[in-house]
C-alpha cells in the first residue's frame, strides 16, 4: 500500500492502542498537574511570587511530563516485536516513525494544553498571557516529543534506559524551555512576543524535518 | 608519539612563560586575568572536540570505519575534561570579578549544558554492552548534539541578555594586546597537541580492548612477555 | 530478475565469541535453507544479519546479485522472529490490517489467510485472548497476506502442536512450489517432499 496509507495506519493503530490502555494518556497528565500543585506547597502561596514563577513552573513541568511519557513511545513495540516489523516495511522508516511520534504527541502532549488554563488560574497568571501560554505549548510540546523520540530510540534496547534518557534529552530541551518560558513571561507583562513565537515555529519545523532521521537510525541500531 | 609529546611540552612552556611572565598586567583586573590562558583555550577545545567527535562519528556511521568510531568515543572524555576545566577556571575567574563563584553568564551556562551533552555521550556509550552498537549510538547522539549546539548557544545568549542586561560585557576583551594574544594562541595550540596525545592514548586502549581476540593483539602480548 | 539470496564471506562476533566466519551460501527460488546448530551457535544472529538488523563483522548479503538495498529487498521479504510482532490489545483482524498497510498486498486476502492457518472466525478476538500456538499461527498468516518471495523464519515451529507443524510445512511447500524461497532455523528436522533443502550446520 502507499506510504500515505501506511503513515495514517500507524497513527490510527497507536491511537487505538492508547485508547485501549488509557493509563498512557492519564499518567503524564496527572504528573503535570501534580508537579504544579507541589510548587505553591513548597514555596508558599504568595500570589505575586507565584505569578512571577508561573511560566517557568508550567514549562518545566511540561518538560518533565513529556520526558516521563517518552518511554511508552517505543517500549511495547520493542518488547513484542512490532518494531521489527515496522523496520522491515519497504516504506522509509523515518516517515513511519514520524507517524508514531505524532500519535504519541496527540495522546500525551495535546492533553497538557487542555489542563494548562486551569493551572494558569491556580498560579494566578494574568488572563492576557493565557493565549500565549497555549500557543507556546502547542508549538513547543511537539518539539519535546520529536527530540525525545531520538533519546528513546537510542535507549529502548537498554534495560535501565530511564536515567540515561533524561541525561540525553533534557539538555536538548533547553532552547524550547527558554523561548517558550520567555514568551509567556513577556506576554504577562504585556510585551510583544512575535520573535519568540517565530523562533519556536522554526524550531518546530526543523525538528519535524530533521528528527525522524536520527530516530530511524537509532531504532535500527537498538534492534540488533 | 615522543615527537608529539616533546612538541606539546615545548609549546606549553613557551605559552605559559609568555602568558604568566612576559604578558603585561591588565590595568583593570590585575594578575587574575591570567587564568584566561587556561580558560579560553579549554573553552575553545571543548567545542572543537565536540565537532571532531561528531565528524568522526559520522564517518564511522556512514563508511563503517572502525578507527573513526574509536576516535569519536576516545574524544568524548577528553572533551568533557576540557569542558570541566573551562567551567572551573571560569568560576575561579568569576570570583574576583563578580564576587561569587557562579554567575548565570551566557558562556558559562552554555558551557555547562555542553558538559551535560558530553556526559550524555559518555553515559550512553557505557550503558550499551556491545561496543560496536554503542559507537553507532554515540555517533547519532553526537550528530544530533552538533546540530543543537548552535541553537542552544543562541538561546542561552538570548535568555541571558533578557534576564541580566549587558552587565557582563566586562568579559568581552575589546582589543587584546599582541603580547597577550601570542601566548593565548600558543596555549590553544598546546591544548590541541594535548588533545591529540590524550585521544590517541585512549584510542589505543580502546582498540586493544576491542580487538583483544584478534591475532595481532595476541602476538603483541606474547611478544612483549 | 531472478530472485537469489547470497551470503558472501560472512562472519559474526558476539560478546567476544566468534560465532562463524567465512560463511557462504546461495539460495535460489524453490529452495529452503535450514540453519542447524546448538543454542548460541549463531543461528538467530545469522538470520538477523540477513534481515539487515545486524551488520556482519565481515562479508555481505546480496539480493539478486546486488548488495542489499533496503526498500527493494524489504518489499520482497517477510520475517517471523522469536517475537510474534502482534499487538495484544488489537484484534486479529486489526493486526493483519496493519501488516497489510505496511507492506505490499500479497496473493491471499485476510480471510483466506486466516482459513489457511486455521484461525477462521477469530477475526474480532483480541490477541491477548489467543493461546501461544494461535499467536504463532497469526504471525505466520502475515506471510500470506503480504507480497514476498523470501521468508525468513526463526524457529517457526515453537509452541505449535503436531497439526500446526504439519500446517506450516504445507504452507512452506506451497511457497516453494510457487517460486518462493525460505531461510529458517529449527530444532526439528523438517520433512518435506519435493523441496530442495540446503543445510548449514553452525556448530
Amino acid at each position: 500500500m502507499s506510504l500515505t496509507q501506511a503513515f495514517f495506519a500507524i497513527i490510527r493503530r497507536d491511537l487505538v492502542l492508547a485508547l485501549r490502555r488509557r493509563s498512557e494518556i492519564a499518567n503524564p497528565l496527572l504528573f503535570f498537574v501534580l508537579v504544579i500543585t507541589l510548587f505553591p506547597l513548597g514555596i508558599g502561596a504568595e500570589p505575586r511570587l507565584l505569578q512571577a514563577i508561573a511560566p517557568g513552573v508550567i514549562w518545566v513541568s511540561a518538560l518533565l511530563a513529556a520526558m516521563l511519557s517518552l518511554d511508552s513511545l517505543f517500549r511495547s513495540d520493542f518488547d513484542d516485536g512490532s518494531l521489527e516489523q515496522i523496520l522491515l516495511s519497504p516504506h522509509p522508516t523515518s516517515v513511519l516513525v514520524l507517524g508514531k511520534i505524532i500519535a504519541h504527541w496527540l495522546v500525551t502532549g495535546l492533553p497538557l494544553l487542555v489542563v494548562a488554563p486551569l493551572l494558569a488560574v491556580f498560579l494566578g497568571m494574568p488572563n492576557n498571557s493565557l493565549g500565549i501560554l497555549l500557543l507556546t505549548l502547542l508549538l513547543g510540546t511537539p518539539v519535546l516529543s520529536l527530540i525525545g523520540a531520538i533519546g528513546v530510540a537510542l535507549t529502548v534496547g537498554l534495560r535501565r534506559g530511564g536515567m540515561i534518557l533524561s541525561l540525553l534529552v533534557l539538555p536538548l530541551y533547553v532552547p524550547v524551555l527558554i523561548f517558550a518560558g520567555n514568551a509567556v513571561q513577556m506576554a504577562s507583562s504585556g510585551l510583544p512576543v512575535d520573535a519568540q513565537i517565530n523562533i519556536l515555529i522554526s524550531i518546530l519545523l526543523m525538528a519535524l524535518v530533521l528528527a525522524p532521521l536520527p530516530v530511524a537510525a537509532a531504532l535500527k541500531m537498538s534492534i540488533n | 608519539m615522543p615527537w608529539l609529546v616533546s612538541a606539546f611540552v615545548l609549546i606549553t612552556v613557551a605559552g605559559l612563560y609568555g602568558g604568566l611572565v612576559l604578558a603585561p598586567t591588565d590595568y583593570q583586573q590585575g594578575d587574575s586575568y591570567r587564568i584566561i590562558y587556561i580558560h579560553v583555550p579549554s573553552a575553545w577545545m571543548s567545542l572543537f572536540i565536540y565537532v571532531v567527535m561528531a565528524v568522526a562519528g559520522a564517518i564511522g556511521l556512514v563508511w563503517h570505519i572502525k578507527l573513526a568510531e574509536i576516535v569519536a568515543i576516545s574524544s568524548a572524555s577528553v572533551g568533557a575534561s576540557f569542558t570541566f576545566i573551562a567551567l572551573v577556571t571560569g568560576s575561579l575567574w568569576g570570583k574576583p570579578m563578580w564576587g561569587t563563584w557562579w554567575v548565570w553568564d551566557a558562556r558559562l551556562t552554555s558551557e555547562l549544558i555542553l558538559l551535560f551533552l558530553y556526559l550524555g555521550v559518555i553515559g550512553l556509550y557505557g550503558a550499551i554492552d556491545d561496543k560496536r552498537t554503542a559507537s553507532r549510538a554515540v555517533a547519532i547522539l553526537a550528530l544530533v548534539g552538533v546540530v543543537n549546539i548552535p541553537i542552544i548557544h543562541y538561546s542561552v545568549i538570548w535568555w541571558n541578555t533578557l534576564h541580566q542586561g549587558p552587565t557582563v560585557t566586562k568579559m568581552d576583551k575589546p582589543s587584546i594586546h599582541v603580547s597577550m594574544l601570542i601566548p593565548l594562541l600558543l596555549m590553544a595550540l598546546s591544548f590541541k597537541f594535548f588533545y591529540v596525545i590524550a585521544m590517541l592514548q585512549r584510542a589505543r586502549v580502546e582498540l586493544l580492548q576491542r580487538e583483544r581476540n584478534a591475532q595481532w593483539v595476541k602476538n603483541l602480548i606474547s611478544g612483549s612477555k | 530478475m531472478i530472485p537469489k539470496l547470497q551470503g558472501i564471506g560472512l562472519s559474526c562476533i558476539r560478546d567476544d565469541r566468534l560465532l562463524f566466519e567465512q560463511l557462504a551460501f546461495e539460495v535460489l527460488s524453490g529452495q529452503i535453507l535450514l540453519l542447524e546448530g546448538k543454542n548460541g551457535s549463531g543461528k538467530t544472529s545469522l538470520l538477523r544479519i540477513v534481515c539487515g538488523f545486524r551488520q556482519p563483522d565481515s562479508g555481505e548479503i546480496r539480493w539478486c546479485g546486488d548488495a542489499v538495498n533496503d526498500s527493494q529487498f524489504y518489499a520482497q521479504m517477510a520475517y517471523v522472529g522469536h517475537l510474534d510482532g502482534v499487538k495484544r490489545e488489537l484484534s486479529v483482524l486489526e493486526n493483519l490490517k496493519i501488516a497489510q498497510s505496511l507492506n505490499a498486498t500479497g496473493q491471499y486476502s485476510i480471510n483466506e489467510a486466516l482459513c489457511k492457518v486455521n484461525l477462521a472466525g477469530y477475526d474480532d478476538v483480541l490477541v491477548q485472548a489467543l493461546s501461544a500456538g494461535q499467536k504463532r499461527r497469526l504471525s505466520l498468516a502475515r506471510l500470506l497476506i503480504t507480497a514476498n518471495v523470501l521468508w525468513i523464519l526463526d524457529e517457526p515451529f515453537t509452541s505449535l502442536d503436531k497439526q500446526g507443524i504439519a500446517l506450516i510445512e504445507t504452507l512452506m511447500t506451497e511457497h516453494c512450489a510457487n517460486g518462493g524461497m525460505i531461510v529458517l532455523t529449527s530444532h526439528h528436522d523438517i520433512d518435506l517432499n519435493d523441496v530442495d533443502v540446503l543445510r548449514i550446520n553452525l556448530s
